[in-house]
């Protein structure tokens, strides 16, 4: 589903984020991606939902070669893919309903059927009671159940998530990330980026430790 | 060997199908979010149609002005006048076989003689100065007039120019003029006035173009975190242009109806005033507001000029938001 051919990330001040980077996530497998802050994470997540294009290499995402695809076509390519950001980035001028229903509405759903699907994303992070309050009412956790639930409420067929938990503390990390498990068990592929190793260590799932713009070799990296 | 089902490709383009439906529910979707932004702040909504209103309304009131003073005066054209001073020394019975004479000219329609005594009767009664001129009863110091109508066409100034000059050769007439020269200079005049009503609509409907750049510009300025997150999740570029043309359009169409409600109050002033000075003159005019064709063109206008102002500001603001 996500597959990274010796991909090269050089930035015009001459920064090399990326270097010849291989990876392979299977369609439904969910992994994880650590490293320190600064070796190349955020650049990986970012060349995948095409807010940026490699220098050298090649990256193909749902059978999609990235650097053929045209400006037009990002919109629609994004719409198969839900992201979670560390800071949430919520909208504070909109109800937790609104924010939700922000994909459905880009992707032009009906009232009903986002009114439907809205509700049906927060029973699933269990903040339905909360569909009327602004996301400020809301604690660090909660907020970030909600960005979620924005992810996935036009079933993308990934989800990507940038240190979802980076905010929270470890009861409500563990929380987020059964969420993220409950979505990849009916499907999504799922790549999380973060820097809590003892949060996934034992979940059984790949983990990739990036170094400096590389992988470090080891389990999952394809080298 | 384990072969892992092939992913199906991501789909590249909106769902097909029932497009028309979709197309009229984004629209409504879009445009009553619009009218709820708008209404969220509303002092600044006003604010910003006021200014648009007061743009459209100063040409839109002068021109309505002008129409005004162009249709009272009309009446007047038809007319077209030669009046022929005769000398004082030539008597009431000459002026008539002179007028007799003319009328065999080819050039002449109709030779009117108003006689010496008429004449001071006239201006006994129309000038209010009948005592001054009862003073002067013994010696009636105006000429006998002949009135021409001429069968010149009244557009060729050239032959009316000879035929003026031949009448004013005759050796019995002091001077001969046109009655409605001044008509045609205020007309001239006029002319100009319109002309420079233009040039200020112009400017104006330019100054509205950049106020509604500039607001949609700080808008897209104070609501640059959720055009990123929409981007981010698959919104195009129409998607996100498309609020921001509603609410040109809504604050174009607000200043026009601002501007209908400014003449029409300025109008409503001018009115009596302007209707005893018709009074003075005899007359029963009566100031027009503006017509109806006119009252949509002005509502129209401005929804235009919104509308045509945010699409130029937001296509060059908008691409500088990219997502991070």
């Amino acid at each position: 589903m996500i597959e990274f051919h010796d991909v090269t990330k050089r930035y015009p001040n001459g920064h090399e984020a990326l270097r010849n980077v291989n990876l392979r996530v299977e369609s439904g497998a969910m992994a994880f991606i650590t490293g320190h802050s600064g070796a190349g994470k955020s650049t990986l997540l970012r060349l995948t939902t095409l807010l940026e294009r490699c220098t050298r290499g090649q990256v193909l995402v749902g059978g999609h070669n990235l650097s053929r695809l045209s400006r037009r076509r990002i919109p629609y390519f994004r719409r198969n893919i839900g992201v979670v950001f560390q800071n949430h980035r919520l909208l504070m001028d909109r109800t937790v309903f609104d924010n939700v229903a922000l994909p459905l509405v880009i992707a032009g759903h009906s009232h009903a059927e986002v009114g439907r699907r809205v509700r049906a994303a927060l029973h699933k992070v269990g903040l339905l009671g909360r569909s009327r309050a602004f996301p400020v009412t809301l604690s660090g956790g909660e907020q970030q159940r909600v960005g979620i639930a924005r992810a996935v409420v036009h079933r993308p067929r990934i989800l990507l998530a940038d240190e979802p938990t980076g905010n929270l503390d470890p009861e409500l990390s563990r929380e987020i990330m059964g969420l993220f498990e409950s979505f990849n068990h009916v499907g999504v592929t799922v790549l999380i980026a973060t820097h809590d190793i003892s949060l996934i260590t034992g979940l059984g799932y790949d983990i990739l430790t990036l170094e400096d713009g590389s992988f470090v070799p080891g389990a999952g990296a394809v080298t | 060997m384990t072969s892992l089902p092939e992913p199906a490709k991501f789909a590249l383009s909106s769902t097909g199908g029932r497009w028309l439906r979709a197309w009229l529910t984004r629209h409504l979707q879009t445009f009553f979010y619009t009218l709820g932004l708008l209404s969220r702040a509303p002092l600044a909504s006003f604010l910003t149609a006021a200014v648009i209103g007061m743009a459209l309304a100063l040409p839109a009131g002068l021109y309505v002005l002008l129409d005004n003073v162009q249709d009272a005066t009309r009446g007047w054209d038809g007319s077209n006048e030669i009046s022929l001073f005769l000398q004082l020394e030539v008597a009431d019975g000459e002026a008539e076989t002179t007028a007799a004479r003319l009328r065999d000219w080819p050039e002449v329609g109709v030779a009117r003689v108003i006689t010496r005594e008429q004449a001071l009767e006239e201006f006994r009664e129309l000038s209010g100065f009948a005592d001054v001129m009862d003073a002067f009863s013994s010696d009636n110091p105006l000429p006998a007039v002949i009135v021409i109508e001429p069968a010149v066409d009244a557009g060729d100034a050239a032959a009316m120019e000879k035929l003026l000059g031949r009448l004013g050769a005759l050796p019995e007439v002091d001077f001969a003029q046109f009655d409605l020269a001044w008509l045609k200079r205020l007309y001239a005049i006029l002319r100009i006035v319109e002309r420079g009503v233009l040039v200020l609509a112009t400017l104006l409907a330019a100054g509205v173009l950049l106020v509604v750049g500039n607001t949609m510009r700080l808008g897209i300025e104070s609501r640059r975190q959720e055009i990123e997150i929409a981007k981010l999740f698959g919104a195009t570029d129409a998607f996100i242009r498309r609020p921001f043309l509603y609410s040109g359009l809504l604050y174009g169409v607000l200043g026009g109806v601002i501007a209908w409600v400014s003449v029409w109050i300025c109008f409503m002033l001018l009115g009596e005033p302007v209707q005893r000075l018709t009074a003075l003159y005899s007359s029963d005019y009566r100031l027009q507001g503006l017509a109806p064709w006119a009252s949509v063109a002005l509502v129209t206008g401005g929804a235009l000029l919104g509308l045509f102002g945010s699409w130029l500001s937001v296509g060059r603001h908008l691409a500088a938001v990219e997502p991070s």
